[in-house]
């Protein structure tokens, strides 16, 4: 319908130049040629291009000028051995039945297994660990199952393993083929001769796929996180090695940033143990590869180096926490980046920023651990444990500035309880609290 | 002391093991520069610093600007106390807008600077490339030029010019011993002092710039009036304020 607006045709022009009498409700017409279910997946309109011609759908058959019939015929397969005869049904063109072997005698293939003479056994074929006879039955079994050796393996008598039969299958079968060959050179290049059959890297090879594929979880866990490993330390000594051109300076003492080196050597899933100083707690060893790294440069701007420990410093806190340590120092009236960054200046900045991450950990601990006191209190009469950082805060004042949207939101209780704490030593809040709710609810 | 000179350049000609191997030095490969086959000592453990002031100054050119040359302004790097370069800088390169004739210009001697007329506010680049025995990479500055001032108050005059300057310190984490050796009493190079047990070769100063008669220093220079002080206390003291007050709240 849409289609026609654009188009701009009229809208019931093409139905009635197609379908010569017909009443507006199409639907209820048959329409000929295609079947009413199918045309009314057109929408019950024609398409505006009839893409097959709705009279030639029928009449192919007839123009061809001949006779089809189907016919019950028998039939016999060049496949098989006996001379079974059965029947199916035919199509008969003009009364010639087809001609031909059956049409799947032709995917009758099977393999050649070759058969030795046993002059040919004695002369080339004796082995210490098999007998004539197992040899015949191997080969029995070969031919009559095609080369699937699990199942001649199944059905060999004595028992012996996949690998020792196709080992003896392959290896008898080479022999043979150079032994008639006339010249080396023929049969170099038949596949047989070419490829040897190696036993014991065979057996070797479906020993670890066992292996592999009784992996536990846990272990298959831990092969990727080493495999990640490695390729974190191979990438890192790439870009080490391109970042450094011609000259590789061989660090001689890089004791203290046993991660890298230590790890390189044995790749061991547990790196912890390999740091060889085991002082070195988290932030330290951040602070020792910022270093190594800036070292490895060769030279490098203070400001840049000052950029790198701070990101070092501030790796596991997150956005939130950094904006508000930004924050925090813009309050103070100190520069995000020192506009004289000299080494006690880069230093300072350093280990101010530390301290106010440590100061915003230490509040958002506290507000956790006050959450936890107010539902104690709610809950039972049982006092809450003392929560340990509140005697530190003295300075009421900085502490209001620097939790701006943290304790000041929830209006009146809180603020209750900031005042509080500036009072007596606050061991047990909870204690203190609870006579002030009692009184404002009596 | 010549003796001792003479000695240590024995030494690095013959790239052998020194005699002498205190724990702090330690050694490093051949380097691939056909010019140097000497082996590289380094000093482990001693940082040499180099205090710098990059920046621009434009001057408007008042009645004689036109559509296309309407400031004229200088690019620098300087010595943070003005002292000369030169005893680790061995060439400034600076790139600018592709719009300049020849954008890549290329200052070979102290002081590193230069000149030019344009009306345009770009991202210059600066690459500092320094003596072979002080550092093989170049280190790499960026500086936006600035032409109009900050405060929009009143028409731009001839005599104020805008100034853009920032500070920084080059580090060279590993310096070489002859690098040491050679700066460790000149002005423009911060060094820390080495123990006694190091014998370093004193190097004889030879200023081969007393003799030139182009100073490498900027402590006369023309615009000199209009470099920046950048002194550490300032910052020194509010860092050391702030530290103050966070501090007592994490004990």
């Amino acid at each position: 319908m849409d289609a026609k607006d654009i188009l701009g045709l009229p809208k019931n022009a093409l139905p009635i130049q197609e379908k010569k009498s017909k009443p507006p409700k199409e639907s209820q017409r048959k329409p000929d040629g295609i079947s009413r279910e199918v045309y009314a997946l057109t929408g019950g309109l024609a398409p505006l291009m009839p893409a097959v011609d709705v009279n030639q759908l029928k009449r192919k058959a007839q123009s061809d000028n001949e006779k089809i019939t189907w016919q019950w015929l028998p039939f016999t397969n060049s496949a098989r051995k006996d001379s079974l005869q059965l029947y199916h049904w035919v199509r008969v063109v003009n009364g010639i039945p087809p001609t031909g072997d059956y049409s799947f005698a032709k995917y009758n293939k099977s393999v050649d297994v070759l058969k030795y003479t046993d002059e040919e056994y004695e002369k080339y074929l004796t082995d210490p660990a098999w007998t004539k006879e197992e040899t015949d039955q191997l080969f029995d079994l070969c031919e009559r199952f095609d080369l699937r050796f699990i199942v001649v393996a199944d059905r060999f008598p004595s028992s012996k393993t996949v690998e020792e039969l196709k080992d003896r299958y392959y290896s008898v079968s080479r022999a043979i083929l150079i032994a008639r060959a006339l010249s080396p050179g023929d049969v170099a290049t038949h596949p047989l001769v070419k490829e040897t059959y190696n036993a014991s890297q065979e057996t070797e090879r479906k020993r670890a796929l066992n292996l592999l594929l009784s992996h536990t979880k846990q272990q298959e866990r831990k092969d990727v996180e080493v495999l990640a490993q490695a390729k974190k330390i191979s990438e890192a000594r790439k870009a080490s090695k391109a970042s450094e051109e011609s000259e590789l300076p061989v660090l001689s003492d890089i004791g203290s940033l046993g991660a890298d080196k230590a790890t390189a050597d044995t790749v061991n899933p547990s790196t912890n143990s390999q740091i060889p100083s085991s002082s070195i707690t988290a932030p330290v060893s951040e602070t020792a590869s910022v270093i190594a790294s800036l070292r490895m440069l060769r030279v490098y701007l203070r400001s840049y180096a000052l950029e790198q420990m701070v990101q070092a410093a501030s790796s596991s806190a997150g956005l939130r926490t950094i904006k508000r340590v930004e924050q925090t120092l813009q309050d103070l009236g100190v520069n995000l980046k020192p506009k004289v960054p000299t080494k006690a200046v880069c230093a300072e900045h350093l280990e101010l920023r530390k301290e106010i991450l440590t100061l915003l950990n230490l509040q958002k601990q506290l507000q956790y651990k006050e959450a936890e006191g107010s539902s104690f209190r709610e809950g039972s009469y049982t006092e809450t444990p003392g929560t340990p950082p509140k005697q530190s805060l003295r300075a009421a004042d900085l502490d209001r500035t620097f939790t701006p949207d943290s304790l000041s939101i929830g209006g009146e209780r809180f603020g209750k309880r900031e005042q509080k704490r500036k009072g007596p030593a606050p061991s047990s809040p909870a204690q203190s609290k609870r006579p002030r709710k009692y009184k404002a609810s009596d | 002391m010549a003796q001792t000179v003479e000695n240590d350049v024995q030494l690095e000609g013959n790239a052998t093991e020194s005699n002498l191997k205190p724990q702090r030095l330690k050694i490093t490969r051949f380097s691939d520069d056909s010019d140097k086959k000497i082996l590289l000592k380094r000093l482990k453990d001693v940082e040499i610093s180099v205090p710098i002031v990059y920046g621009t100054i434009a001057f408007w050119l008042g009645r004689k600007a036109t559509e296309t040359q309407s400031h004229k302004w200088t690019v620098y790097v300087r010595g943070a106390t003005n002292e000369d370069l030169g005893v680790v800088i061995k060439r400034a390169v600076f790139q600018l807008h592709p719009s300049f004739n020849n954008p890549v210009r290329v200052v070979e001697s102290p002081p590193f600077e230069l000149s030019e007329c344009g009306w345009g506010e770009f991202e210059i680049a600066i690459s500092l490339f320094f003596h072979n025995d002080v550092c093989e990479k170049q280190l790499d500055l960026y500086h936006h030029l600035k032409l109009y001032s900050e405060d929009e108050s009143g028409p731009q005059s001839t005599k104020k010019p805008v100034v853009v300057e920032t500070y920084n310190e080059i580090v060279f984490p590993d310096p070489s011993e002859d690098f040491y050796a050679r700066v460790q009493k000149h002005p423009a190079v911060i060094v820390p002092r080495l123990p006694v047990t190091i014998n370093l070769p004193s190097v004889l100063a030879t200023n081969v710039e007393d003799l030139n008669e182009k100073r490498g220093d900027t402590k006369d220079h023309p615009l000199s009036q209009w470099f920046n002080n950048f002194s550490e206390a300032d910052e020194l003291l509010k860092l050391a304020a702030a530290r103050q007050q966070v501090g007592p709240l994490t004990s």
